[in-house]
């Protein structure tokens, strides 16, 4: 057994943490900053801190993920990071040359306390700052929220450093994708231009974190979303923000300092989210929906009808962030299936409420816990076990172990590739989802049924 | 060993086309032009042309400083050196990470090191956990030894562990929690081996700093626990081999084929419960020398064990340690064992050879990883003959470079000044010298040389580019300069040096390799690196329309 000290028996654990079902914020920081064009994110800590989040992004992405560091080392824990990070800003932008850099802090620099603001305002002064380039930041200590709480406060940081209102409103629309992976965000891009409405996504990691081999290796990838479309993102019509956790901030931000009015919507995962989102970019533009989308979804329900019999009451148990998990367990009930252990580490008070709203008329008990940890996951699953389980890739220990059948979905995906490319988010993301989980519940059956029973048409 | 590599450095000419070939010293000069002159001033000293000045000197080159800011660097922390790579591999101990959740999350199964808990028989593994205390800011306001010491012993009641560690990260050095005296209290109170890192990520200047600290932590709480005598007639330690995919199983394979006992290895494939007794040992053998030869020379003080570098990397290099071994030993039953496993290995390792080597001959190999394997890998890839052009490494010392013999010359700066040096003396019991001062004479003689290690650039030619702590911009202009047929570091860099239209091996954590040590470790790694490069990928990264762009007309049709 691979988890082989993992009993039965739950015991109430107060401080020690096994198997954590979460990361720290600056690594959702470095993630966000990604998705601005031509964009340097920087780590002002020690070097592990970027070493290791460079590691699992490259590992999840397996695309080049470039970052730099303060390298921190005894005496600048002692006397402040400020000489460190203004010798990084100075070196990053003559050797490497980016239009930004996106400054993101640690817990090291902010048990310190270092001031990014006036160490900036002190580059400024220097001139280490070149003509027509752009720094910016975001507060990340990692002893407070989770990896979603970083990725939120430097999508934030972008609005709060960039977003100008220009006197009057353009007829365009702001949509923060939240944390979800390239191929999703360029499938939520798909859909607002099937709409055929002018947006703005911030951030925008397609193209930077899926991008082509040309036999030629760009520093600065061609996508991201550019400096003056953040600008322009204050003079927008409205904003739709998606996963409350991770573009709430973002969007609660534009509309209080631009007075940009903002949606924030579940992420489009499933059927009534992506409807929600449909018909919210359609309200807000002002635009009828094309009978192309009409066929996506009509699709999808026709997959939903077609196939029922496999996953009808299937239990199913998830583990991943709030965002995600509450899509995902709307979605799981919407079909008729059973979502029965529901488990995030980052502690979000409302999202424990929101999954048994969303799971009360489903008849069978609910084991919810925001704030929890995989090892306490695994022992749900033990107590009662599960058809489907759905999480990153370190439950895959726990799908080996207990004989469950898995699907990867979530961050890191450290074994397997597919999510930067195919998206799992509206209505075609949908369909792949749905595609996903009747592979793997079907896989079972054909390797269960006996000889007698193995059926050819499924 | 040593003989060979000399010879070899002579016979070996870096033959690249003259016409083309850029001199390593202009292209070192364009380098440092790209940097601001305080950068280019430091890093004149990191980058090296290697020449042989005479059989023993060679250029000096600066090592284990501080990474300058911004310069996009692969280096890693202390943390990541004590938890991630030398404890990290031990199945049977509780590694407990004080902190926040990131630390303990991201040096969680990420480094590919195998076990087998069969052959220890509690069958403990906690290699699959993680546990932190998960730190949040209350505890940094107030203070995190109450949360340490209440998630010790939630550890201790739910997994009944014999042994638990702590590692202290960047927070707890600042908030001034102290990890030794809530350990220890612990220790008492629970009665199982408890003790705590120092190894906060701002430590030194790399990983290296967080293999000195863990050294002194195994060295003080856990080597010599147990006085047991296992049996065996040749009964060895090793050392610096992580078992990352499997290496340190191929190397077992190979020295129980030949009558030798390994009684622990640090820490591939390990148990606590074969540290403990290791100082029972006759001979520590030596594989990785930056991350653990600190544990080598407090047992010889202590204890009386003698050590000496090997390196199992290689088929060559594999038979002329075992040799080494022999020959230390001295026995003709072990000498005779020794050639007959050679014998035995070695026709499948040069069918392989032979195989390979007309695909691979003649192509540029470059190599930035660790502190031995830039080194060690060396000579894998002349077994193919490929030509190790340019290789550096991330975290180690000067020593590492040009030999031990730099040893007493090294000035402690302030960051190595703060990692703690033990004071070690003889055990007044245990210790024994297992070899006396006429046969040591007599074994320099027949050119073992005990205590030694002679360093990566007295085994590169002239002419060839050695770099210490390579950054991005480095790293891109050799690939563009020299476009080598493979390139070896780690995650980091991985894909950016594949963007290039170039293959990059991981020597770190082997991508989904290995083993690579060893005579059938040689051979994976001889098939591994020809699926590589002559994989039939390259040529299809350009379209046909992008290879010919001139026919750009269309039919029409009237």
């Amino acid at each position: 057994m691979l988890l082989r000290h993992t009993s039965k028996e739950i015991v109430e654990r107060k401080s020690l943490t096994v198997n954590p079902a979460k990361t720290c914020q600056p690594i959702g920081a470095m993630y966000a900053s990604l998705g601005i064009h031509g964009c340097l994110p920087h780590s002002h800590g020690s070097q592990g801190c970027y070493a290791y989040h460079r590691s699992t992004l490259t590992r999840h992405y397996k695309e080049p993920v470039m970052a730099a560091t303060s390298s921190f080392t005894e005496g600048a824990s002692v006397f402040g990071g400020q000489a460190n990070l203004l010798q990084a800003m100075d070196n990053i932008f003559t050797i490497y040359n980016p239009d930004v850099i996106a400054v993101h802090t640690t817990c090291l620099s902010e048990t310190i306390g270092d001031d990014v603001p006036q160490i900036f305002g002190k580059a400024k002064t220097d001139g280490k700052i070149p003509e027509g380039k752009y720094v910016l930041h975001a507060n990340t200590p990692s002893y407070v929220g989770t990896h979603v709480t970083g990725f939120a406060n430097m999508t934030k940081a972008m609005v709060d450093y960039f977003a100008k209102q220009n006197g009057h409103k353009e007829n365009r629309i702001n949509i923060i994708p939240g944390w979800v992976e390239p191929s999703d965000m360029k499938e939520i891009k798909r859909i607002a231009g099937e709409l055929g409405i002018d947006f703005i996504m911030f951030p925008d990691t397609d193209n930077v974190l899926n991008s082509p081999q040309t036999g030629k290796f760009e520093m600065y990838p061609k996508g991201g979303v550019t400096i003056d479309e953040l600008i322009s993102t204050g003079s927008s019509s409205g904003t739709v923000a998606l996963g409350e956790l991770a573009s709430g901030p973002a969007a609660r931000a534009l509309d209080s300092k631009c007075k940009v009015p903002c949606k924030v919507l579940d992420l489009p995962i499933g059927i009534k989210a992506t409807d929600r989102f449909v018909d919210t970019l359609r309200k807000m533009a002002g635009v009828n929906v094309p009978e192309s989308i009409n066929i996506e979804r009509g699709q999808l329900i026709d997959i939903v009808t077609d196939m029922q019999a496999y996953f009808y009451h299937k239990k199913v148990a998830l583990v991943g962030d709030p965002d995600q998990l509450i899509a995902l367990t709307e979605f799981l009930v919407s079909i008729d299936m059973m979502p029965i252990h529901i488990l995030t580490g980052t502690k979000d008070k409302k999202f424990e409420k929101k999954i048994l709203s969303l799971t009360e008329e489903m008849p069978h008990d609910v084991n919810v816990k925001s704030g929890g940890d995989m090892y306490l996951f695994h022992q749900w699953v033990k107590n009662e076990p599960v058809d489907l389980l759905i999480g990153n890739t370190y439950v895959k220990y726990i799908a080996r172990d207990e004989d469950i059948p898995f699907i990867r979905y979530g961050f890191p995906i450290l074994d397997r590739i597919g999510h930067s490319y195919f998206p799992m988010v509206c209505y075609r993301g949908a369909m792949r989802f749905l595609e996903k989980i009747l592979d793997a519940l079907m896989n079972r059956i054909d390797r269960d049924s006996s000889e007698i029973e193995f059926d050819l048409v499924m | 060993m040593e003989a060979l590599s000399k010879k070899r450095i002579d016979e070996e000419k870096v033959s690249l086309d003259p016409d083309e070939f850029i001199d390593p010293e202009t292209l070192k000069l364009e380098i440092l032009s790209k940097y601001p002159p305080k950068v280019a001033r430091k890093k004149a000293k990191q980058i090296i042309v290697n020449r042989k000045e005479t059989e023993e000197k060679y250029p000096e080159i600066q090592a284990n400083v501080r990474t300058v800011p911004g310069i996009i660097s692969q280096r890693g922390c202390c943390y990541a050196g004590c938890k991630g790579v030398v404890m990290g591999p031990t199945r049977d101990i509780i590694n407990l990470t004080h902190g926040p959740i990131g630390c303990g999350f991201y040096s969680w199964l990420t480094r590919r090191n195998q076990t087998d808990p069969s052959t220890t028989p509690d069958g403990h593994n906690f290699m699959n956990y993680c546990f932190s205390t998960d730190m949040e800011d209350k505890e940094i306001i107030f203070g995190g030894e109450k949360k340490l010491r209440a998630a010790i012993q939630e550890a201790y009641d739910i997994f009944k562990p014999k042994m638990i560690s702590v590692f202290a990260t960047c927070p707890v050095g600042l908030i001034g929690d102290d990890v030794h005296a809530v350990t220890r209290e612990m220790e008492e109170k629970l009665g199982i081996t408890i003790f705590g890192f120092s190894c906060e990520g701002y430590k030194g200047v790399s990983q290296s700093a967080g293999h000195h600290v863990a050294n002194n932590g195994l060295f003080q709480h856990v080597i010599g626990l147990d006085n047991t005598v296992k049996d065996g007639d040749y009964r060895v330690n090793l050392l610096g081999e992580y078992n990352i995919g499997g290496d340190a199983f191929e190397i077992e394979r190979i020295l129980n084929k030949c009558g030798i006992t390994i009684i622990s290895t640090f820490s591939g494939n390990s148990s606590v419960d074969f540290f403990a007794n290791s100082h029972t040992a006759d001979l520590n053998l030596i594989m990785c020398h930056r991350s653990i030869n600190y544990v080598a020379e407090m047992m010889e003080k202590k204890y009386g064990i003698p050590w000496f570098k090997i390196n199992f990397l290689s088929a060559g290099a594999m038979s002329q340690s075992l040799r080494k071994i022999a020959e230390y030993y001295g026995e003709q039953k072990l000498i005779d064992r020794v050639e007959e496993v050679i014998a035995e290995e070695m026709p499948a390792v040069e069918k392989a050879q032979a195989e390979v080597r007309p695909r691979l001959e003649g192509k540029l190999a470059m190599m930035f990883v660790g502190g031995s394997r830039a080194h060690h890998y060396q000579e894998m890839f002349r077994e193919m003959g490929m030509i190790p052009f340019c290789a550096g490494y991330e975290f180690a010392h000067r020593d590492d470079y040009e030999g031990r013999q730099v040893l007493p010359n090294l000035k402690v700066d302030a960051d190595s000044r703060n990692i703690q040096e033990l004071d070690v003396e003889k055990d007044p019991e245990r210790y024994n010298p297992r070899i006396s001062i006429e046969e040591l004479e007599a074994l320099e003689r027949n050119s073992i040389k005990l205590r030694d290690y002679e360093g990566m650039m007295t085994d590169m030619p002239s002419g060839t580019i050695v770099i210490d702590d390579i950054s991005q911009y480095e790293t891109e202009r050799l690939l563009e300069t020299y476009k080598p047929a493979v390139f070896c570091a780690g995650i980091k860099e991985k894909y950016s040096v594949q963007k290039h239209g170039i293959p990059m091996k991981q020597l770190h954590s082997y991508d989904n390799g290995g083993p690579y040590a060893g005579y059938r470790g040689a051979i994976n790694f001889y098939h591994e690196i020809d699926r590589m490069v002559n994989s039939k990928v390259w040529d299809h990264i350009k379209a046909p329309w992008e290879k010919s762009p001139e026919l750009a007309a269309r039919y029409t049709y009237e």
